[in-house]
């Protein structure tokens, strides 16, 4: 405890320690470049960072505990909150990990499919164009903040006019999706789709070459191929550290593996290379996304899965037909039963492998539901990655990380 | 007679059960010969270690083995079988039926895009090695396997709680563990704002989201009974009304041509 006078003030985030010669300071938890709610306790010698311990917790709900007190397709919307950035991301990986239990994963129709990856490539978008913001502006390059969010904002009108919402979509549901495509939307798309490109150009004219934004990134913040495997990097920060690997290439879910696109991959190792990696990736997403929307018209207007005993019948029936009623209000009321069994569904969100690890009992509640979220890991990582490193680069390689804590603290 | 509520599982459970129901389970297919999978489970047994059950579930290997060896067993898939990342690890709470934790970790092979599950049991009380050796990331997954089930992991470098409080009662997945809280989580915050002395003064906090207080008039106040924001409710008429407007009569009022219903409750 401090004992402030005159010679000593009390400094409320500081803390001296004679001995040693080290200086202790706090970092957050209310602090604008610790994204959310990271409070970190660093050991300083000068300006070089000698520990780094991170603390979280601060936003911690329960979501698991609270997965295994509700029925499946109560706690979906429950999943927006993880990774509030890109919602549909979580959604989904949920819903693949029930889908996966129940075994109703090739049952989900093709339309359904192409609506949910265009719904998770825009979120893609989204989410990677918040990084570029939130990033530059703690770096230091403000202007890049408001041209960012102007084309996340489109992105978001688009998602707003599919399902409502801004941030939490709840846009998936276990089985496919609940609502077809509005009317101009794929032309809206289209248009995004249009000048996205251009954008992305803008933001690399003015950033990538930039002799400041360089000295600031380059070389900070290295992870080695080695502590990148080993502190269960993932995304970017794998892809950074020269590992191609991608769970959207390698074990392929929805339609990624008709879809024709690259994984790009650096070994650079640092927070610089990781920047271009993200670039990149929204490049790729324009890929995917301009080759769904002629995949679209293709298909056939259903929209959910044929599983009775899981899934409710479309509403028509439902109104219709007196036995998908019944079904109907069976799994509103008691929830489906899915089978005995474990599964563990990996995806790749935008921040890299999101993951639902489900034991199930046969019960309408989940025995237990454990949220592999990759900005977990990557805050774990934090204790090594900011040890040598100077107190100016701290705010960098934190927005490196892209680590968002709605899914850090659960 | 109080009503039974049983104390091992206090998690939400079917309201109905049809009992002669028997949930089916997710195919466990054996291993195919000369695969990947068959390969790690021949050096994990070249290595002495003791493979209790081996299957492959929705694709994914998994591995039973004693807890003793769970340092050879990831050693050796580390090692022989290429695995090189670990991506999950943590527990799951089988006291309530055999007194037993199990604890998996879900590793993964990035070369030949391969998962394996590794799965060993504990008893209640009994200790685990830690990882972190091996991997890095158990630093954290073991962390909050502590604080969510009080698993206790021998040789970890800095055990203590991560997501809850330092000085917390209580570990929140325990199936024991109520959604809402238990008593002590209902004092935390007192305690620590006001202190042990105010609890009296304070009352416990409510922790169910979903209460109404019938009594509470400033949040919760019925149609008809208001109270003044900041108003003593002692002092203001709360006695039943009859209400003349008939609430079903405003509603059926022709609002295009403007009846006198509507004027008069203006």
């Amino acid at each position: 405890m401090q004992q402030p006078n005159k010679l000593k003030p009390f400094f409320e985030n500081l803390n001296f320690e004679r001995k040693d010669n080290t200086m202790v300071i706090n970092f957050g938890p209310q602090h604008p470049s610790a994204h959310g709610q990271l409070r970190l306790v660093l050991e300083l010698q000068g300006e070089q960072v000698v520990k780094a311990y991170p603390d979280i917790g601060y936003l911690h709900r329960g979501v698991e505990k609270m997965g295994e007190n509700m029925i499946y397709n109560e706690f979906l919307p429950t999943t927006d909150r993880l990774d509030y950035i890109a919602s549909t991301s979580n959604n989904y990986a949920f819903a693949l990990a029930v889908e996966r239990l129940l075994g109703i994963e090739d049952k989900v129709p093709r339309r359904a499919k192409v609506i949910r990856t265009m719904l998770l490539e825009i979120n893609r978008i989204i989410s990677h164009l918040f990084f570029l913001a939130t990033h530059a502006l703690d770096v230091g390059a403000m202007s890049i903040f408001l041209y960012a969010f102007r084309e996340r904002e489109y992105a978001m009108d688009l998602m707003e006019d599919y399902c409502g919402a801004r941030l939490t979509h709840a846009a998936v549901r276990i089985g496919g999706v609940p609502l077809d495509l509005p009317a101009d939307w794929i032309s809206n798309l289209s248009n995004f789709l249009n000048k996205l490109p251009e954008q992305i150009k803008l933001y690399e004219d003015l950033l990538t070459e930039n002799r400041i934004w360089k000295m600031r990134l380059e070389d900070v913040g290295v992870l080695s191929p080695e502590d990148a495997l080993s502190w269960g990097c993932t995304g970017p920060m794998l892809r950074g550290s020269g590992h191609a690997y991608d769970i959207r290439k390698e074990e392929p879910y929805e339609l990624y593996d008709e879809l024709d696109f690259d994984i790009p991959v650096t070994t650079r190792c640092d927070s610089y290379g990781r920047y271009r990696l993200y670039m990149e990736e929204m490049k790729e997403s324009v890929k995917i996304l301009r080759q769904l929307v002629s995949m679209y018209p293709k298909t056939e207007p259903k929209l959910m899965a044929h599983a009775p005993q899981y899934i409710s019948a479309p509403k028509e029936e439902i109104m219709t037909q007196n036995y998908a009623l019944m079904q109907h209000f069976v799994l509103v009321t008691q929830g489906m039963r899915p089978p005995k069994g474990t599964v563990y569904a990996p995806t790749e969100s935008p921040k890299g492998e999101l993951g639902f690890y489900i034991v199930s009992e046969g019960e309408p509640y989940a025995y237990r539901m454990k949220v592999r979220a990759p900005s977990f890991f990557h805050t774990g990582l934090l204790q090594e990655l900011l040890v040598g490193t100077y107190i100016a680069d701290v705010v960098t390689i934190i927005g490196s990380t892209n680590i968002v804590f709605g899914e850090v603290d659960r | 007679m109080r009503r039974y509520s049983p104390k091992k599982n206090v998690q939400a459970k079917a309201k109905y059960n049809d009992r002669f129901w028997v949930a089916p389970r997710v195919p466990r297919e054996s291993i195919e010969e000369g695969s990947y999978f068959a390969e790690a489970v021949e050096a994990l047994q070249a290595n002495g270690i003791e493979v209790l059950e081996s299957f492959v579930e929705l694709g994914q290997l998994v591995v039973k083995i004693n807890p003793e060896q769970n340092i050879a067993t990831l050693t050796t898939l580390k090692e022989k079988s290429c695995v090189k990342m670990c991506s999950e690890l943590s527990a799951v709470d089988y006291l309530e039926q055999d007194g037993e934790f199990e604890i998996f970790y879900q590793l993964l092979n990035l070369d030949r895009a391969q998962r394996v599950r590794v799965v060993t049991r504990i008893k209640e009380g009994q200790a685990i090695e830690s990882i972190e050796k091996i991997f890095k990331m158990a630093n954290f997954a073991e962390r909050e396997m502590y604080d969510m089930f009080g698993i206790y992991v021998n040789n970890h470098p800095y055990l203590k709680r991560i997501l809850m409080p330092d000085d917390w009662y209580g570990h929140p997945l325990l199936k024991t563990y109520p959604l809402q809280g238990d008593e002590h989580a209902s004092w935390y915050e007192v305690d620590k704002i006001f202190g042990k002395e105010y609890r009296d003064v304070i009352g416990p906090e409510i922790r169910d989201t979903a209460t109404i207080d019938r009594y509470d008039t400033e949040r919760f106040s019925r149609v008809g009974h208001e109270v003044p924001f900041g108003a003593d409710p002692e002092l203001v008429d709360t006695t039943e009304k009859s209400i003349e407007d008939g609430y079903s009569k405003t509603v059926l009022t022709d609002y295009t041509t403007g009846s006198r219903e509507l004027e008069n409750r203006r």
